[in-house]
């Protein structure tokens, strides 16, 4: 039990970290990303094949990580971002799918269907039994440390410019600000932590392969960050907590429902995950935490 | 090699028109709600299985049933945009789009429930392939390739022809006029939802007939959709049949280099090639 709850934990952070990122690029800058699943993959296959097909240290993977996504964000924006928003949410979408299905083909690169297994994670020998515990540990400072990233990005004039462009892109170019270079950089620099949340899944599971990435996670995400408050980084973080904890509860839920098959659960539970989403957009858009503006600088 | 090109090109008109059907039904909804509906993909399996039932337990003939695939996947379409979407629009067009998403796996999952994985086929009689001067043609694909062409017909009919078909295109020009003349834009909202999502399910339904359904029949086909009413210009129905036609050949022509599982991959190329050199599309208004 103690073990599961730790796993669980784990995975919290590791959808914090992506909650982080969609705050940072939809909360803050008001871009979507509809693509978010393919980001994480991105990390998690660029930093299990560095580490296991070129061996490098894992350090080299997380940074492979950061770079991989964060460069396929900046490509994403350079084509959509002199466009109107709903291009961006249908590129990012196809992205998500089109990483998939490179993943699924090119089997003499990612092994197809079959995953990559043996991806290392740090120091697991060496630990034994207490790996587990010791990467929740690891997982959770680098939760903390994106909070304070992230937090510190919005609190500066960097931050303020993201939500003018947010709220509106126009005044903010008229205010002399560079729009398409900020709103590249809020959506790299979110790109890349998914990526690195990707390489964090990756090194604790060891394991990676397309299906971890289905479109759903990138519902989980959003459900995550809209529940606990969109545009608020603390929002995010807890969002996520909630959301495995509804995650984790339905599935003992599952088993109280005799009769039913094995995919009428799985339906079931995706609906609830869908319906949640709704639900929480349509009665509580502002989420747990709303957004609170930092306070006027006083001259 | 040429008599292959020429196959696959023959292939991907009649897969492009049966792609048209969707694609027109996504750019219109576009055009007057003015937000990309994620939950088409749904509507389409919905449209297919809503056929399904007409077809083998009801009875009905095939084509008769793309009137049962288009009914009830249009009032699927408009009770949840009147339950789900409706709502979220004051909220923005990005928030209704995300909740589309939402909506789309919450009735994926639905049809999930009620009828399972597994893969179901129509009750078709098997038919031989017609041979026309060295080119190899499915009687069914014909056969679907008419009924699309017939309903992109009584589409451009309804459009320029009906009272609703206009207040519909007055809407989708300029919604501030359109209600200045009088035009209710909540009742042409409910009619595009019926009408787009109405063909979204005779869409479903017509690729389903071609090979069999399963509940992620939409969701497989949707990237090739979006592509088509890029290609063509998102909003213009016109567009949405000459980039349907484009994305299905493009999707046969790449079988000459490309493996076949890439073929949904080439309307993502599309997307990215037109946004980048011509981002209103072939036919399309400005799309910034």
């Amino acid at each position: 039990m103690v073990n599961y709850l730790i796993a669980m934990a784990t995975f919290a952070g590791i959808y914090g970290l992506l909650a982080l990122s969609l705050n940072l690029i939809w909360g803050l800058a008001g871009m979507v990303n509809l693509g978010l699943a393919g980001f994480f993959a991105v990390g998690a296959y660029a930093s299990a094949l560095v580490t296991t097909a070129l061996a490098w240290p894992i350090v080299l993977g997380l940074i492979a990580a950061l770079a991989a996504a964060g460069l396929a964000g900046v490509a994403l924006t350079l084509v959509t971002v002199r466009l109107r928003e709903d291009y961006l949410a249908i590129v990012t979408l196809g992205f998500a799918e089109v990483v998939r299905l490179v993943a699924l083909n090119e089997t003499w690169l990612t092994r197809g269907a079959d995953g990559i297994s043996g991806v290392p994670g740090p120091f697991r020998a060496a630990l034994g039994a207490q790996f587990n515990l010791a990467y929740l540990g690891f997982v959770l400072a680098w939760l903390a440390i994106a909070l304070l990233l992230v937090e510190r990005l919005r609190l500066s004039p960097f931050g303020r410019v993201l939500r003018a462009i947010r709220d509106d892109q126009q005044v903010a170019a008229v205010a002399g600000k560079n729009v398409l270079a900020i709103k590249l950089k809020a959506f790299a620099i979110g790109a890349a932590l998914a990526g690195f949340a990707g390489a964090l899944y990756g090194h604790y599971t060891s394991y990676v392969a397309p299906d971890m990435f289905e479109p759903l996670v990138t519902i989980y995400v959003f459900l995550a960050l809209v529940a606990g408050g969109t545009g608020n980084n603390r929002g995010a973080v807890l969002g996520a907590f909630l959301l495995l904890a509804v995650l984790e509860g339905t599935r003992f839920l599952a088993g109280w429902a005799p009769g039913l098959s094995g995919a009428q659960t799985a339906a079931l539970r995706e609906m609830l995950v869908g319906g949640l989403l709704i639900v929480v957009l349509l009665a509580r858009p502002r989420g747990l935490l709303p957004e609170r503006l930092p306070a006027p600088l006083k001259p | 090699m040429i008599e292959r090109a020429l196959q696959l090109f023959v292939n991907g008109l009649m897969a492009g028109s049966v792609l048209m059907v969707p694609a027109i039904g996504f750019t219109a909804m576009f055009a007057v709600l003015r937000f990309p509906n994620f939950a088409l993909a749904a509507h389409m399996t919905i449209g297919a299985f809503a056929g399904f039932v007409a077809n083998t337990v009801l009875g009905l003939p095939a084509v008769a049933s793309l009137g049962a695939a288009f009914l009830v996947a249009g009032l699927v379409g408009v009770a949840s945009d009147a339950a789900v979407l409706r709502p979220l629009r004051p909220a923005g067009a990005l928030t209704v789009a995300i909740a589309s998403i939402a909506l789309n796996i919450v009735l994926e999952n639905a049809v999930r429930f009620g009828f399972g994985n597994e893969l179901r086929d129509y009750d078709l009689p098997l038919l031989r392939d017609w041979s026309l001067g060295g080119l190899r043609v499915g009687p069914q694909q014909a056969e679907n390739t008419a009924l699309a062409l017939a309903v992109m017909a009584a589409v451009f009919a309804f459009l320029a022809l009906t009272r609703t078909g206009k207040a519909m295109r007055a809407v989708a020009d300029n919604p501030t006029l359109a209600s200045l003349k009088g035009i209710d834009s909540e009742r042409v909202a409910r009619l595009i939802s019926l009408a787009g999502m109405g063909l979204a399910g005779i869409g479903g339904m017509l690729l389903g007939l071609d090979t069999s359904i399963d509940p992620l029949l939409g969701f497989r086909a949707i990237l090739s959709v979006f592509a088509a009413a890029v290609v063509g210009g998102l909003g213009s129905i016109p567009g949405a049949v000459v980039g349907a036609l484009a994305i299905g050949v493009a999707e046969e022509l790449s079988l000459l280099a490309l493996p076949p599982t890439y073929r949904s991959a080439v309307g993502f190329v599309a997307i990215l090639l037109f946004l980048t050199f011509r981002p209103r599309g072939l036919l399309g208004e400005r799309a910034v």
